[in-house]
């Protein structure tokens, strides 16, 4: 009875491994223990707390868009300039009219809600009413990122622009230290990301939703108003977006171009987290965010916006159907 | 979107200027490079149906290796030439190898991720590129340029033209060189299309599992015509080099791939004629708003910026909504399936 145990247990070991997520978990670790070997566990807390802040702006903005790309079969382009579309909202509320920045957020995230409806209006819905196919919708979506961005740079200048935050204080802890501003990207991100995953994982909306994600046609043949599920989608898609955009803002500045630089970290979340999986996109959200903070104990600094481009690249050739999807026709 | 400053400074001329012989020296430069890059996106978007998102990178590795090739390693221009078009071809089937396999929509998203990994590699690799300072010329040495050679070939062609026009635009020679080279590679393409080789790729297109169930390799179909269009960009890349002399990052952003995009639905899906026809038009409207004299304000320069890029974005909007095999396509050419 002695010799099967251990190979029970081998192969268990190796069944586990299979699950990707146990894999990629096991990926971070050994790079987590590399870093700490080779820099201190101090330094790589401390970077991996300021990449938290990163990661959740990559999951708010990739939350919306795993949820139109899963439901509409829709790869967004325009999806990164939502998120300047929100920051430069709040930055007309909280500096132009010199409100607090809590009412920008929140007109940011409706204006930017009321937006992604009005394209579902005049683009989305017409074309898909056409069955317009892939090539047209994803060339159309770039054509709005270059629209709005456009109308961004005629009304705003190329001009690099700050909101009116904080910036200086921090909070100290454990021997760690993060900004003010920071924490509460955290927070906020995190908060607002289970309570959509909840969402999606409990009410009659967010079933049929997956619902719609699996297959739009029969979901419309099984009697759900799908006219108003789409809607929604819009409206967390967009409301997210915004919010995202604020909360870049918030922590960087506003350009331009900083949502388009966002979009491709941002995909890179979707394809990892699986796509549709709001879950999913948090998860790997915040590990693209960490490990890119991660890479300035590496690396210089100035290469560390490829981090994402690389994690793209490396999921979809390694596992096209993220970590926690299965493998469809990919 | 940054366009390089240099391309955008606002001219100080009038609505008179339509019939300045340098306005349409600028648009044909302009539409040449753009109208090879697009012969490369004909290829793989409207024959082989794979949409290709990464032109911006073979451009950049083929200015970029031409540049570094003959500054820093000193070859001679006509050897530089080739290597730096097969370093573009390499790229392109390495690149190709793992990601062809890949559905359309992420095989467009993994080229535009590599694009800009190549885009972040020469702004930050410094000692190499020069990274924000751009690279043409020898620093420590200025008067080293990369194309000497391209001057000489220049003048001489100067001489030629001066025989029957006393003062030519400066870019002549170099628009006359771009518009052979359109030519030649629109004659190529068009034969390699009636060929057997092209009707493997229409069948590609059409229907992958069905040609391979004929037979047909067709990885390594969708990797020559990947590396054909890399061949193109590189030289597109090299020539946009020319016109603009420098290589600069910002030269080579994802805007550039659209701006090429926009050539080939304008100029018509599975048409190779049509792209040089919809190169001329899109340069038409888009170096109009720089040549035509807007009053300042409103018209600053980073809003004429922004009218070019409504511009870019409104054509891809319209025409795919209202016409998506461009004007010369055949609609039935347009396989945009699901």
């Amino acid at each position: 009875m002695a010799e099967p145990v251990p190979s029970a247990i081998g192969e268990r070991v190796k069944e586990s491994l299979r699950r990707p997520w146990v894999g990629a978990v096991l990926v971070i670790a050994a790079i987590f223990l590399a870093l700490v070997i080779s820099h201190g566990l101090h330094n790589v807390a401390q970077t991996g707390l300021n990449g938290l802040s990163l990661g959740a702006i990559y999951a708010l903005g990739a939350v919306g868009l795993t949820l139109v790309y899963g439901i509409l079969r829709l790869v967004n382009f325009a999806h990164g300039d939502f998120l300047t579309f929100g920051a430069y909202m709040a930055y007309l509320v909280n500096v132009t009219w010199g409100m607090p920045l809590v009412i920008g957020v929140f007109w940011a995230m409706a204006a930017t809600a009321v937006l992604g409806l009005l394209f579902e209006r005049v683009l989305w819905g017409p074309m898909r009413a056409k069955h317009a196919g892939f090539l047209q919708l994803i060339l159309m979506s770039i054509g709005l990122a270059f629209l709005l961005r456009a109308i961004i740079q005629w009304f705003w200048s190329t001009d690099i622009r700050v909101l009116d935050v904080d910036t200086t204080s921090t909070v100290d802890f454990l021997g760690l230290r993060i900004g003010q501003t920071q924490l509460i990207v955290v927070i906020v991100g995190v908060a607002v990301i289970i309570a959509i995953g909840l969402m999606l994982r409990l009410t009659l909306l967010g079933k049929q939703m997956r619902a719609l994600s699996d297959d739009l046609e029969l979901a419309e043949t099984a009697g759900i108003d799908t006219r108003r599920v789409i809607n929604y989608t819009w409206i967390f898609a967009g409301a997210l977006a915004g919010l995202a955009g604020v909360l870049a803002a918030a922590t960087t500045n506003l350009r331009p171009e900083m949502g388009f630089e966002l979009l491709l970290p941002i995909f890179a979340a979707v394809i990892l987290g699986g796509i549709g999986d709001a879950f999913g996109a948090l998860a790997a959200g915040m590990v693209i965010g960490v490990m890119t903070e991660w890479s300035t104990l590496v690396i210089d600094a100035r290469w560390k916006t490829a981090v994402g481009f690389i994690v793209l690249v490396a999921v979809l050739i390694v596992r096209p159907q993220g970590i926690f999807g299965k493998a469809k026709a990919i | 979107m940054s366009i390089d400053p240099g391309t955008l400074a606002p001219l100080a001329v009038t609505l008179k200027s339509l019939t300045d012989p340098d306005f349409w020296v600028s648009v044909g430069v302009l539409a040449g490079i753009y109208a090879i890059v697009a012969l490369g996106l004909q290829l793989n978007t409207g024959f082989t149906g794979i949409v290709n998102f990464g032109m911006a990178a073979f451009m950049a590795i083929g200015a970029y290796a031409m540049a570094i090739l003959v500054l820093k390693a000193g070859f001679s221009f006509w050897l530089a030439l080739p290597c730096a078009a097969g370093a573009s071809m390499l790229f392109g089937v390495i690149v190709g190898l793992p990601s062809l396999r890949l559905r359309a929509d992420y095989f467009a998203i993994a080229t535009i991720a590599m694009a800009e990994v190549v885009r972040l590699f020469a702004q930050n690799a410094r000692d190499l590129t020069g990274g924000n300072e751009g690279l043409f010329c020898d620093l420590d040495n200025p008067s080293n340029c990369y194309p000497d050679a391209w001057n000489d070939i220049s003048e001489s062609i100067d001489d030629f033209i001066s025989n029957f026009w006393s003062d030519p635009p400066t870019l002549l020679p170099l628009l006359i060189v771009i518009w052979v080279v359109v030519g030649l590679a629109t004659l190529v393409l068009v034969r390699l299309q009636r060929m057997p080789w092209g009707r493997v790729l229409r069948a590609i297109r059409e229907d992958e599992d069905a040609a391979q169930a004929l037979g047909k390799n067709t990885l390594a179909f969708k990797l020559q015509s990947l590396a054909i269009a890399a061949l193109l960009g590189s030289i597109a890349g090299f020539f946009l080099a020319l016109d603009l002399r420098t290589v600069h990052p910002l030269d080579f952003e994802p805007l550039v791939t659209f701006f090429a995009f926009s050539v080939l639905i304008l100029g018509g899906m599975g048409s190779y004629r049509g792209v040089a026809v919809g190169a001329v038009l899109f340069w038409f409207v888009l170096e109009g708003t720089r040549f035509i004299d807007l009053p300042d304000p409103p018209f600053t320069e980073t809003r004429i910026a922004a009218v070019r890029l409504a511009i870019t974005g409104l054509l891809l909007i319209g025409l795919m909504a209202f016409r998506p095999q461009g004007l010369f396509g055949k609609r039935e050419e347009m396989v945009l399936g699901d």
